[in-house]
């Protein structure tokens, strides 16, 4: 019974989803459509934080490669989506496998170290390569795919929200099969136990390798979408500040919660634009909002919640 | 030979401040296991108070001292008010990026998106002849002294001060030091507050050499971090020796190649990596 009404209610959210742009203002497809790419990006990361219990504090990496990618490719060399898409994922790919031999037999605190260090370095060379990057100021001029003879200018038609709605049901749909996947399972069972699950005949370093370089390519993918919607790629993509963003998502949705890291990115994203549209100092609001949220609300707001709304069902019924 | 001594100079000043910097980052690490992000934006804060000192005492030593006392006081301000808040490691360095953004965005309501160049202390503003014809500015040496001064005292101060003994017995075992009487949560505080000091001045002698500018938090602060993955976390000697590697590469692979200075220091933090996953100096 529980289970048809959670059925339902996701197939009116799609429907929802899909006929927004017929009623929906511009401004709020553009904050839906970051929401989808946050979105992927803050569930990716809550696979290998809050599942495996890897903490990054360098997923952006993946991110902001995967954008320069796309972005070099676009503006310098040609405009293919495929072969972008394709060119972005691998490179993607490539320093995942790398950053994962790196990184992955460290632990804790040391992991966070490392993915910080490692992707500041890439932060740093993009900041600094300004033939490759435009370094400082940026890398202008990337245009949305072009697929047969559709206009995906945003201004004029919806096609570019729809492409960017696919791509998250898709990558969606895939994390779930693997968070749902023995291979999720033995995740979960890693971040509890590596000793156990060593004991039990799991190559628990393999199981991290391997999770490492797949959540980095979902990351990877946000950064594709990220790069063709803004147009622009910019070194703090890769920064510090992206991955802190992220994982605030990550922590206002609940960690190991797959789908409240979602929730999360629609909140930071919103807030993000409302406080920027109000005020120039939007990065000192951002700032303090995030030292609130680590003092008041460490395990996300999904919990609190979840639990407000079941007492206020429970009133509801005893009254 | 003479360009490469003087790079291999400037690599070892570069060190120096490198390790102020690292030292204080890797002391509370050390100790607390707290990753202070903002460290790199205590560092700049310095700077920026250092640009206004000078401005209206035209004192140096001023500078420095009003740079790390405002510094070293909202480092404690930090430990005491916000971070007792959280014990687990990945909360609390989210927790210091929140004040890093803070910090870094009054910085630039306050001193404004400009870059400004500190002017170098009444004395040392001329050159220094060493062998033959080779001169080299004499505040790089002041920077060299002062590191080698601080790295002593460090060393001091750890290994044969009463402070340090406590510190390295909370290190070990928190439980056993609370039990002998050592209060470990203002030992803790004061180690904070002796981190910022530290990244309070190497902001304030860093200011006339590399500038005072928006951004140069986040890149002082990418430094320090390879300065600790390569030296080890939580050792001294570790940022040391980490500190000069990473100021002597930076200066010799800019002659190699003048922009792209962070290939060559990835590369080797990678290797080391490879290598040592806990550093040069680092335990498990």
């Amino acid at each position: 019974m529980k289970k048809h009404i959670l059925w339902v209610a996701v197939a009116i959210l799609l429907l929802l989803l899909f006929v927004a742009p017929l009623f929906v203002p511009r401004y709020y497809i553009g904050l839906l459509i970051l929401t989808f790419i946050y979105g992927i990006f803050a569930m990716s990361l809550d696979i290998l934080t809050g599942y495996t219990g890897l903490p990054s504090l360098g997923h952006a990496a993946f991110f902001g490669v995967a954008a320069y990618t796309v972005g070099i490719l676009n503006v310098k060399v040609f405009q293919n989506f495929g072969l972008e898409l394709l060119a972005g994922l691998s490179v993607t790919g490539v320093i995942a496998a790398v950053f994962g031999l790196l990184t992955v037999r460290s632990r804790g605190i040391y992991f966070l170290m490392i993915t910080l260090a490692l992707s500041m370095v890439l932060w740093g060379l993009a900041s600094n390569w300004t033939a490759l990057t435009g370094g400082h100021d940026g890398l202008a001029g990337v245009s949305r795919p072009k697929i047969g003879q559709i206009s995906w200018d945003l201004g004029v038609t919806s096609h570019f929200y729809y492409l960017v709605l696919i791509f998250f049901l898709i990558a969606v749909a895939l994390m779930f099969f693997v968070a749902r996947s023995p291979f999720g399972v033995a995740l979960l069972g890693i971040r509890e136990s590596e000793t156990r699950m060593s004991v039990l005949g799991y190559n628990v370093w393999l199981y991290k390798y391997i999770n490492f370089i797949v959540t980095g390519l979902f990351a990877g993918l946000a950064g594709i979408l990220f790069a063709y919607y803004n147009g622009f790629v910019h070194p703090s993509a890769l920064g510090i500040g992206t991955s802190a963003k992220v994982l605030f998502m990550f922590i206002l949705g609940g960690p190991g919660t797959l789908f409240g890291p979602l929730g999360g990115a629609g909140v930071i994203v919103f807030l993000e634009n409302l406080i920027s549209a109000y005020s120039e100092r939007w990065q000192m609001f951002l700032g303090a909002i995030y030292v609130l949220i680590i003092i008041f609300a460490p395990r996300g707001i999904y919990g609190p919640m979840r639990q407000l709304i079941r007492r206020a069902l429970l009133w509801n019924l005893s009254s | 030979m003479g360009s490469w001594g003087i790079q291999i100079l400037n690599g070892i000043t570069l060190g120096m401040l490198l390790f102020l910097l690292a030292a204080g980052f890797t002391l509370i690490f050390g100790l607390m296991g707290i990753l202070n992000l903002s460290h790199g934006t205590l560092y700049l804060l310095a700077g920026y108070v250092a640009v206004t000192v000078v401005r209206y005492t035209n004192n140096f030593v001023l500078a420095a001292i009003a740079g790390m006392l405002i510094i070293g006081i909202l480092g404690m301000l930090i430990h005491q008010r916000l971070l007792r808040y959280t014990s687990e490691h990945l909360p609390q360095a989210l927790l210091t990026i929140g004040i890093a953004l803070f910090f870094g965005d009054l910085a630039i309501w306050v001193w404004g998106g400009y870059p400004y160049m500190v002017r170098k202390p009444a004395g040392f503003q001329g050159s220094f002849h060493l062998l033959g014809n080779i001169s080299f500015p004499s505040y790089r040496i002041l920077v060299i002294f002062i590191g080698v001064v601080v790295a002593v005292f460090l060393w001091w101060f750890h290994e044969r001060s009463r402070y340090g003994a406590m510190i390295r017995a909370g290190v070990d075992d928190e439980e056993m030091a609370r039990s002998i009487g050592i209060n470990i949560r203002l030992l803790m505080t004061l180690v904070f507050g002796l981190g910022a000091v530290l990244a309070g001045l190497a902001g304030v002698i860093g200011a006339p050499f590399l500038g005072v500018y928006p951004g140069h938090d986040m890149e002082v602060l990418t430094l320090s971090l390879v300065v600790v993955v390569i030296g080890g976390m939580g050792s001294l000697a570790g940022a040391f020796i980490g500190a000069l590697i990473v100021g002597v590469a930076d200066n010799l692979a800019k002659i190699l190649f003048p922009h792209l200075s962070l290939f060559f220091i990835f590369g080797l933090m990678a290797l080391i990596l490879a290598v040592r996953p806990t550093g040069l100096f680092g335990r498990q």
